[in-house]
């Protein structure tokens, strides 16, 4: 099954490039800029505050995490699934996946506290913490894609590529258990008590991931004139259907549980009924616009398989996740904390009421400011280094393609 | 930089451990044995044999009183900037009313001291930590204000500093960018007294709140947990907090 694409480095002269990265590299600037005065002025610039003490930066932070071991999938597909129409994507697959674990950490770095004892948070663990096991998770993440991407550039070391391919795809499934388990482990908040979360949290990344990859790939495609199957395209599409789908499953799934167990009423009715925004974000965000409209762009025979729709699909995937994110952290905080059941309680300390949160400018900056940093770095590094296929046509993708190969294609192996 | 406190506990630390050189490789462990040593005031360890625990009678304390949240933000230097969303509180008054038959009562929220303290278990550097007499304390030279433990913490216990600091009391040092909580007022406690709410509690009269050991069987505390029904809040959370209320 050796294979014979064709890498190519993007020219990356132009001017809609060079504006691209100028766009991009602003908005990293902004977020950095954001983060920066978040810290010297402390976090009471920010809609944060003691009752919602995580807020934008980490519903970013989340989201960017976990789309990262998502968008590692289309990888998987090819080595572990051996799918060898997705091969020549696995590449730029592994190089998001990067890019999207160092944006979402970044976020999340530069909103602590102390950002500036990184390296105590790297040096300092508590063996019993699963955020301090998450460090080593996204660490090891890190250098594991990277020789995954380094054994797919090297010829030498090509035949060991599929091995490591097992390796990462194994990997990313305990990373993103992970990133569940860190609201798993929050006992004593009910929006989080249910064993559903980890597979939760598996659906929405491959979902996510594979959302933000379609929209990569289709303008990496459109933008250096690279060919781009419409079977390819719609076989694409159909996964993503099916990943929306299951996010859709498990989150039903999640309040169906949650709604049997009686002491969640009250929490239920919050997300579900009379939450406010929380209530809106996750009918209208999370479960109409990022799940049934994209489901049916993906399946209607009029935008099924079509550029335009499949973008349209992609696009509302990543902000229904966004929000999906925002209802579970937001959400999950804003109700507030039972100290004694049954009873009506008050304080000066928000005690019984429900918290409010409007995120500062600061905080969507800087998470912006993390979705920029893993575009722009994708942008760079397709330049360097030859990551993205030189064709993606149908005819050079799969084997079974049965149109004669036009002029120029280059012959996929399978 | 990170306001004064950081300052001055750096200050204080170089100052107490001059041959500290070259902190930045290890500032993590460095740091921690000084914030434990610190914390207890003495060079002898927190013994295990005693478990520091708290009483608070709820009919004996009354709706409108809060001395012992003002003797609380006085000990502890907890100035606010007139922003109650983002001030630090390590005690507030809570008012619970039973719905069934319109009582209402009023007590005081603090950290619970648990046994086994979520906080404790989610931090990821060790910064949070439970001393071995029952007292949970926060080492500011290791948070990295991550707020992770605020949102473990059951009681909502826990404050995250804000903004820049002034008027820091020494004996409470405190941290830009770092989660703080009650600490039984730990400099007290380790020189033989009791927490300053305690002791403003008393003043008042009311008496609503008793301190003392509570693995000592010939303790106050002890032997009026021994004498009354007494509770914990969430205690099927199975945290086991060291702070017991009577009449909940
Ligand atoms: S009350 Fe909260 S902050 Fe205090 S020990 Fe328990 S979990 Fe930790
Ligand atoms: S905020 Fe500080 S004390 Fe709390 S979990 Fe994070 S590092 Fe630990």
């Amino acid at each position: 099954m050796a294979s014979k694409i064709a890498f190519r480095t993007i020219e990356g002269r132009s001017f809609g490039y060079l504006l691209l990265l100028a766009v991009l590299g602003a908005l990293l600037v902004l977020g950095l800029g954001s983060a920066w005065f978040m810290e010297h002025n402390g976090h009471h610039v920010t809609g944060m505050n003691n009752q919602i003490v995580w807020g934008m930066p980490h519903v970013f932070a989340v989201f960017l995490v976990v789309a990262a071991s998502g968008a590692l999938n289309v990888a998987s597909i090819a080595s572990v699934f051996g799918k060898t129409a997705y091969k020549p994507l696995s590449r730029l697959s592994g190089l998001l996946a990067l890019t999207l674990l160092t944006g979402g950490l970044g976020v999340l770095v530069l909103d602590l506290g102390h950002p500036d004892r990184l390296i105590v948070a790297m040096t300092t663990y508590n063996f019993k913490s699963i955020f301090a096991w998450n460090i080593y998770l996204y660490n090891g993440f890190m250098v594991i894609v990277g020789v995954y991407l380094w054994f797919q550039m090297e010829r030498r070391m090509q035949r060991y590529a599929s091995a490591i391919g097992w390796v990462a795809f194994i990997w990313r499934l305990i990373l993103t258990t992970g990133t569940g388990s860190i609201f798993g482990f929050l006992v004593a908040r009910e929006a989080y008590d249910a064993a559903v979360m980890a597979p939760l949290f598996i659906a929405m990344s491959f979902s996510f991931g594979l959302a933000i990859f379609l929209l990569v790939m289709m303008a990496s495609c459109a933008w250096t004139g690279r060919p781009l199957g419409d079977k390819l395209l719609a076989r694409m599409g159909k996964l993503l259907a099916v990943f929306i789908a299951a996010v859709l499953y498990f989150t039903a799934a999640q309040h169906l549980t949650n709604l049997y167990a009686a002491e969640h009423a009250g929490i239920e009715r919050f997300i579900l009924v009379d939450g406010g925004i929380i209530t809106a974000l996750f009918w209208w965000g999370q479960v109409i616009l990022g799940g049934l409209v994209p489901l049916a762009l993906l399946f209607l025979p009029m935008t099924a398989g079509t550029r335009g729709g499949t973008i349209l699909a992609s696009l509302l995937v990543t902000l229904g996740g966004l929000a999906q994110v925002y209802v579970i952290i937001i959400g999950g905080q804003a109700f507030p904390l039972v100290l004694f059941p049954g009873m009506e309680v008050a304080s000066g300390f928000g005690d019984g009421a429900v918290a409010q949160y409007s995120a500062s400018w600061y905080e969507i900056g800087l998470g912006i400011g993390g979705v920029a940093f893993a575009l722009l770095a994708v942008a760079l590094a397709v330049r360097v280094l030859p990551f993205l296929p030189a064709t993606l046509a149908d005819s050079a993708v799969d084997p079974h393609h049965t149109k004669p190969e036009p002029k120029g294609a280059v012959p996929a192996g399978a | 930089m990170n306001g004064s406190g950081f300052d001055f506990n750096r200050r204080r630390f170089l100052g107490a451990a001059a041959a500290a050189a070259g902190v930045t490789l290890a500032p993590g462990v460095t740091l921690y044995g000084v914030g434990q040593a610190q914390a207890r005031g003495l060079d002898e360890p927190a013994s295990g044999e005693v478990r520091w625990g708290m009483l608070i009678d709820i009919n004996q304390c009354t709706t409108d009183c809060t001395e012992c949240v003002s003797a609380c933000a006085t000990e502890n230097g907890l100035t606010g900037h007139g922003r109650p969303a983002t001030d630090a509180q390590w005690i507030r008054k809570v008012s619970v009313r039973d719905p069934k038959n319109g009582v209402e009562k009023s007590l005081p929220v603090m950290c619970q001291h648990c046994a086994e303290p979520p906080c404790v278990d989610v931090c990821p550097t060790g910064a949070s930590f439970r001393r071995a007499d029952g007292i949970v304390l926060v080492d500011k030279h290791i948070c990295i204000g991550c707020r992770y433990c605020m949102m473990a913490c059951p009681y909502k216990a826990r404050s995250f500093v804000h903004e820049d600091l002034t008027d820091q009391k020494p004996h409470a040092p405190r941290g830009k960018g770092t989660v703080e909580s009650c600490t039984f007022c730990v400099h007290r406690v380790d020189a033989g007294g009791k927490p300053a709410c305690v002791e403003a509690c008393g003043a008042t009269g009311h008496g609503a709140m008793t301190f003392g050991d509570l693995n000592d069987p010939d303790s106050e505390i002890s032997r009026r947990v021994a004498q009354y029904a007494t509770g914990q809040i969430r205690a099927d959370l199975g945290v086991d907090p060291g702070v017991r209320y009577q009449n909940l």
